[in-house]
């Protein structure tokens, strides 16, 4: 190529963009203004309406006893939905990473299905199987063990729409991992607790990281399924995301905003973390 | 299968089923956890819903699966999804075609805060949508003059249906046009195609499984969806009620045969929805 094609070649590029250069301000002003319209001023919203007679009453609203209960269950379901479905996540990555059999695609998709059902459906199924109409609802009431309308319905709730977050993220890192490093582990003599710790954690430690926040996000955040078995009594069975739509539909507005600025800074966290972590990742990529 | 490292299993002589047995006597412990939690969390809960409708009988299952105010929920909630799906295929394409190709101002905070519906809790999606879409909110002050109603109408089902199924287009797409090569566009125009045919001919194309992706799980999810829904809008029947909202309702009404054979409908719907997904899926991978 001569000097004078490139230039040209250059000219006929430069007058290209500049035909078209109005075409990406548009695009970028539409997506914008949607996004504004569906998430930022929303979004906005809670954080004005939270403070909007200042800090003294958002802070009296954050004492009253059955705001705190909420906040304490809140962090007790998570508590208790986190370490049950990492176990899982964790166990099911592992065996179905590791051994390659027939319908291996089948129960890939099961573990997905939680995503696919709506949380009223799960929590319907939850009330069928242990409410007093229910399956074991006989046997439960006989021994005084009360599922539904209590915590261990919450809990059962929570993990189920939990449930796929920590295996879907990190199967795919264990796969593209392969086992030769556990392998040559288990010829040089450790044991299966040692390669997990030594080989397979540190290895597959940011996926199931970010697997866990996603977790914690979910668990934390779920409103459907933990409204159809709590029954929603305040104070009692009313975890903070039922605690807003409570407050709300009582009128007191100002009550509900201050507990959904709580989760939406939650929510906020949440993509802080999983931001980081994906660019942890994709910097290990490019190496 | 090796799924039984056990030196004692003698595959070659034993029967099929003294096989399956000590296939599942010897099944590592990480199988038993995955099996059993999946058995506890998701069979049990699912045999005992398919098991409670069918104690109703075909003709009572038909009767209450299609009686005028589960019909007209059915309407509310499939025909809205699909709106609020395909708005999102629309601007979820037209977002991620922005995040991809141009630069400007503040755009890694944009492309990150996609991603918000999924992480903010439903029933706060819905409080703040049913503020600022109500006639004196931010956005429903504006709207009001004109006779548009947005909270507590079908009209507001629909906005917080958009909200919660905005990523899943967004985020499917994406990664395909990063994927796509600049230089066949290049070579488009340099055939003499117009911006337009570029577009229609060369870039949507490739693009398409993923966009059909993303509208099929947002689709999916508008259809289960209740917290924002619920909050946002006056369910009554045969205008703004959805089926999960009517669901509820009957069970608080303790009408556990109406409330299940909804259920299963609802069930059936997603199943079917996560079938189509895949074969989608497998159709944007056909040429990997």
């Amino acid at each position: 190529m001569t000097k004078n094609d490139a230039t040209q070649l250059n000219n006929g590029k430069a007058n290209l963009k500049q035909q078209k250069s109005w075409v990406p301000t548009v695009l970028i002003a539409v997506a914008i203004a949607y996004l504004v319209l569906i998430l930022y001023v929303p979004a906005l919203n809670v954080f004005i309406q939270a403070f909007r007679k200042g800090v003294g009453p958002f802070l009296s609203n954050l004492t009253r006893p059955d705001f705190l209960h909420a906040v304490k269950l809140t962090v007790m379901l998570a508590a208790i939905a986190l370490p049950l479905n990492t176990i899982f996540g964790l166990c099911a990555a592992w065996a179905l990473t590791r051994h390659k059999f027939r319908g291996r695609a089948f129960i890939l998709s099961l573990i997905d299905l939680p995503f696919s059902i709506s949380p009223v459906v799960a929590g319907l199924m939850l009330v069928l199987l242990y409410g007093r109409q229910g399956w074991f609802g006989g046997w439960l009431q006989e021994h005084g063990i009360n599922i539904i309308f209590a915590f261990p319905g919450m809990v059962l709730a929570t993990a189920f729409v939990s449930m796929p977050f920590v295996a879907r993220e990190v199967i795919p890192v264990l796969e593209e991992l392969g086992s030769d490093q556990e392998e040559a582990a288990k010829t040089l003599g450790a044991n299966d607790w040692q390669i997990f710790w030594r080989v397979t954690l540190p290895n597959i430690r940011w996926g199931l990281l970010y697997g866990l926040i996603l977790t914690n996000a979910r668990a934390m955040g779920e409103f459907g399924a933990v409204s159809v078995v709590s029954g929603n009594i305040a104070g009692k069975t009313q975890s903070l995301p039922l605690f807003v739509e409570d407050a709300y539909k009582q009128y007191e507005t100002e009550a509900a905003y201050s507990a959904a600025v709580l989760l939406a800074l939650l929510a906020v966290v949440t993509l802080v973390l999983k931001e980081i972590l994906e660019r942890k990742t994709r910097i290990k990529d490019v190496e | 299968m090796a799924l039984s490292p056990s030196p004692q299993l003698d595959s070659q002589r034993t029967a099929r089923g003294q096989k399956l047995r000590q296939l599942l006597f010897h099944l590592p412990w990480t199988w038993r956890i995955t099996l059993g939690y999946l058995t506890v969390m998701l069979f049990l809960p699912i045999t005992a819903m398919f098991l409670k409708a069918s104690t109703e009988g075909p003709a009572d299952f038909w009767r209450i699966a299609t009686s005028p105010v589960a019909l007209a929920t059915y309407n509310v909630t499939f025909v809205t999804s699909l709106i609020a799906a395909l708005f999102n295929g629309f601007f979820g394409t037209l977002i991620a075609w922005v995040l991809v190709r141009y630069n400007f101002p503040l755009k890694r905070l944009i492309d990150a805060s996609v991603d918000l519906p999924f992480a903010l809790p439903t029933s706060v999606a819905g409080l703040t949508l049913a503020t600022v879409y109500s006639d004196n909110g931010w956005i429903g002050s504006l709207l009001s003059p004109l006779g548009i109603k947005v909270s507590f109408t079908r009209l507001g089902v629909g906005v917080a249906m958009i909200f919660i199924s905005l990523p899943f287009v967004v985020r499917t797409v994406q990664p395909v046009m990063q994927e796509m090569e600049q230089e066949i566009e290049e070579a488009a125009w340099s055939l003499g195609a117009n911006q337009w045919q570029t577009f229609a001919r060369v870039i949507l194309p490739p693009l398409f499984p993923a966009i059909l992706t993303g509208v099929a799980l947002g689709f999916s999810r508008a259809v289960g969806e209740y917290g924002s829904t619920v909050i946002i809008a006056s369910n009554t029947p045969f205008r703004d009620l959805i089926a999960p909202v009517l669901i509820f309702q009957r069970l608080e009404q303790y009408d556990y045969s109406g409330a299940t054979v909804i259920g299963v409908v609802l069930l059936i719907i997603s199943l079917l929805l996560l079938l189509v997904i895949n074969l989608l899926q497998a159709w944007g991978r056909r040429y990997d």
